[in-house]
């Protein structure tokens, strides 16, 4: 990394750092990638944008030295190299960072960044120097970073854990960073330091493949993207083309029309459904919260990550206790004391987290479908497999459940057929109060706009939806009104005719509403 | 379904095995004694099994055999021999004593929070303790008595199968029929599943951990109460030691996964088979007693071993 590199507008003429051609990986019943190139220069920040499923990550994977590919071959600054291990490729300058970080949350920053290569006095003894500090902080300085280096990372925001994983990749001087989907669970101000880095060890010479949903992020930080989809190359932007539908039209390879599929019909039927008032979550709260939601009606809640909607609708189904508060559907008031309570009012929530908290994953599509509804389907406890089976059937079906067989662990489905799995469930019994939390995060284009052109059909036969969503696009495109929260309180509320991205961002980052 | 027929196969193979080895089919007795211990230690491994299902562990399974078998001459010595009502009520007590622990333990680990491997440690401990304070140390015995007793719940054979062995397949059918048939079954495999999404989905989570628990320590005290009928008396300080561990090497043999959600009835009764059937060929084969436990823990580990091996042929990937 310490190698000057030519500048930006010379590089066309440099040769690519890294390159790999004709990359084949198949798994059991899938074709992964199938003759894939993708080159990086020095100095670069390519974005390798695609929908699930589209090859991305394994791509990625191979490129790391996790997996091998079938057939292809990658060149190292134009030899030809074999990645049989992560060992190997890091050896070779490429770091790659997941999702889920790798981090020791128990050990400080400092021990984490040299971890299994701790610097240890001289001696027979090789006990551990405290000159560990002195070292970790040449690379912290090298980002700009300002964390303490002495305390656990698990004290740390997700943001900052990023940054040490960072640091480490640079420890082992990693000359090429592949970052997979770096922002998911950053906040905006996190997400924009993350950038500034990011561009920072680019103009050190630093080559970075960045993979993310975010096209938006991508459109802001990415040199040059390469598209994937269905495991093949679909097409490159150059700097200047790189533009939200350009790359949405080649991820999907059609021209999307109506994405937010919204019948704004008005019902005749506006009668208010929910009314939450006084509710106190927590008792560093300022102003209780009030809302009420008319039957058909989608309200949005925005708000940064961390301001407390995933709180709010977790206290609303009865995951937490709420201080003081009453909800009342159709007028009546409800006890809501845990989510059989709420289950039982026709109050459902799809989990922001689909994978801890909505699903099984070992277990059966089938069993996943009809957990919540067991006790509809048994007689005197015993469960009716015939009336089980069919109502699995018939939902994945309805939801056009890619599945080979309703026997299969949801684990093994896409994340968007996963989603859908947990929507199901709720459809299976009659909804009156859907909360939904993020329910499009990390699923592809397709399975999005199916789960939009859902929810518009749940809001016609006047279902009332709570829509928590960090995609401005979404909220904008589906939502009658928006809540907005901020740190742990409503900020305030939008009706349609006042939402903008603006307006949002405004509350959500604490200012004032608009006149 | 594959695994379970592995498990099968391998049995019937372990079952040929004296032949082969000596030519002749072994005596009536070789069977009949196998079945008898297969429905003993069955009767733990089905409440072993429950509580993995679930997520749950209890290592104090053998102390709370130990403890109830005590407790169980204790009880009958104090009862008329004529009186049937009254043993019942006796058997009854010692399975309520076991009650009362299923759900100290359900609670502990539900209310509180606590690790349940560190709670059943802690029992194992306890009952242990208990069943020798409460004994002064004495062998508890039954003598000459309650022979009616005996040949119901023991010594009366059922046309060819020992009584252990038939009270073992009841138990495990009803045991299958609550897993795989009923709502609350789904709901204990949902819990060992994955516990969170259990609680989102709306199902009492604490409620039904708290009866696994119930399940498992009410079948060892059942299992305690067998003892006795078998060896007529207990030793406060020995009997039940280790069982805990057989009850789980046996359920995780036939299929149940410790990360909990996995596993099947038919899974326990084959594994149950396969351990007690690795020792009665220890046994007559005349390799030396002291080293059943030796051949037990490497058929496990063999038997895991295998299964992983499995796992990754079959994830690696096919060529198209």
């Amino acid at each position: 990394m310490n190698t000057p590199f030519a500048s930006k507008t010379e590089r066309a003429a440099t040769s690519p750092v890294l390159e790999a051609v004709g990359i084949c990986k198949a798994f059991p019943g899938v074709q992964a990638l199938s003759h894939v190139s993708v080159r990086l220069y020095p100095g670069e920040i390519l974005a390798v944008v695609g929908e699930n499923g589209a090859g991305k990550s394994t791509l990625m994977k191979i490129l790391a030295g996790v997996l091998q590919p079938d057939s292809g071959q990658i060149f190292l600054d134009g030899r030809p190299v074999h990645f049989r291990s992560v060992q190997e490729a890091q050896s070779h300058g490429i770091a790659l960072i997941h999702q889920e970080l790798n981090l020791v949350p128990q050990l400080d920053v400092a021990a984490n960044i040299f971890l299994g290569r701790e610097p240890t006095c001289a001696g027979p003894l090789r006990w551990l120097s405290s000159d560990i500090y002195n070292q970790a902080a040449i690379y912290t300085r090298d980002l700009g970073l300002q964390i303490p280096l002495t305390i656990p990372v698990k004290h740390l925001p997700v943001g900052q854990q990023q940054l040490v994983e960072i640091a480490k990749a640079l420890s082992l001087s990693s000359r090429i960073l592949i970052m997979d989907e770096p922002t998911s669970s950053l906040t905006q101000r996190e997400s924009e330091r993350l950038f500034e880095i990011i561009r920072r060890l680019s103009r050190q010479g630093v080559s970075i493949i960045y993979i993310s949903h975010r096209l938006r992020e991508v459109e802001q930080i990415a040199d040059r993207v390469t598209v994937l989809r269905d495991g093949r190359n679909a097409g490159e932007l150059q700097r200047g083309q790189i533009h939200h539908e350009a790359m949405v039209r080649l991820m999907v390879g059609r021209e999307l029309r109506q994405f937010y599929h919204r019948e704004f019909a008005q019902t005749s039927d506006n009668r208010v459904l929910v009314r939450v008032s006084d509710l106190r979550l927590h008792p560093g709260q300022r102003q209780p919260i009030h809302f009420s939601l008319r039957h058909g009606e989608i309200v949005g809640l925005a708000g940064l990550m961390g301001s407390g909607r995933t709180r709010l609708v977790e206290t609303l189904f009865g995951i937490r206790p709420k201080l003081t508060g009453q909800i009342y559907l159709d007028g009546e008031p409800l006890s809501i004391r845990s989510p059989r309570d709420a289950i039982r009012a026709g109050i459902y929530l799809v989990p922001e987290d689909r994978k801890q908290h909505g699903l099984i994953l070992s277990d059966s599509v089938r069993h996943n479908i009809s957990l919540s509804s067991l006790r509809e389907l048994s007689r005197y406890r015993f469960i009716d497999w015939r009336r089980e089976k069919d109502l699995a059937q018939r939902l994945v079906q309805q939801l056009a459940i890619r599945t080979p067989h309703l026997d299969q662990p949801v684990g093994l489905l896409s994340g968007g057929n996963q989603q859908k799995t947990v929507l199901a469930r709720w459809l299976a019994r009659q909804p009156r109060w859907l909360l939904l939390d993020e329910p499009t995060r990390g699923i592809d284009v397709n399975a999005k706009s199916e789960i939009y052109a859902l929810i518009d059909a749940l809001v016609q036969q006047g279902v009332a939806i709570l829509f928590v969503s960090s995609e401005m696009e979404e909220i904008l495109g589906l939502c009658d009104r928006v809540l907005v929260m901020h740190q742990g309180e409503l900020a305030g509320e939008l009706p349609r005719t006042q939402m903008s991205e603006e307006a949002i961002m405004r509350l959500a980052t604490g200012g004032a509403k608009l006149p | 379904m594959k695994k379970l027929l592995g498990l099968f196969v391998f049995f019937l193979l372990l079952y040929g095995l004296p032949i082969l080895i000596t030519f002749e089919p072994p005596e009536r007795s070789f069977h009949y004694h196998l079945a008898r211990d297969i429905g003993y230690y069955g009767v733990l491994t089905l409440g072993a099994g429950v509580l993995i299902i679930s997520g749950g562990i209890d290592l104090s399974m053998g102390s709370v055999v130990g403890l109830t078998a005590t407790l169980l001459p204790m009880l009958l010595v104090r009862v008329s021999e004529d009186s049937l009502l009254q043993q019942l009520a006796a058997l009854l007590a010692v399975l309520a004593v076991g009650m009362f622990i299923g759900l100290l333990h359900g609670l502990l680990v539900t209310k509180l929070r606590l690790q349940p491997f560190v709670v059943t440690l802690c029992g194992l401990f306890i009952y242990r303790g208990l069943a020798r304070w409460i004994s002064g140390e004495q062998v508890m015995g039954l003598g000459n008595q309650f022979a009616p007793l005996k040949g119901f719940l023991y010594a009366d054979p059922v046309g060819p199968l020992p009584r252990f062995f038939v009270i073992f397949l009841i138990l495990a059918m009803l045991v299958g029929i609550f897993l795989h048939a009923t709502v609350y079954g789904r709901y204990l495999f949902a819990i060992g599943g994955n516990e969170r999404a259990a609680r989102f989905a709306g199902i009492a989570v604490d409620r039904y951990k708290i009866l696994a628990y119930v399940i498992c320590s009410v079948l060892s005290a059942f299992a305690g109460i067998l003892y006795v009928m078998q060896h007529n008396s207990a030793l406060p300080s020995n009997t039940g030691n280790f069982y805990e561990l057989y009850a789980i090497a046996a359920a995780v043999l036939g299929g149940c996964s410790l990360r909990g959600g996995e596993g099947t009835v038919p899974g326990m009764v084959l594994g149950t088979a396969i351990i007690w059937l690795l020792e009665r060929l220890t046994l007559m084969l005349g390799i030396r007693s002291e080293l059943l436990s030796t051949v037990v823990g490497a058929f496990l580990l063999a038997g895991v071993i295998l299964e992983e091996i499995l796992r990754r042929f079959q994830a690696e990937p096919r060529s198209e």
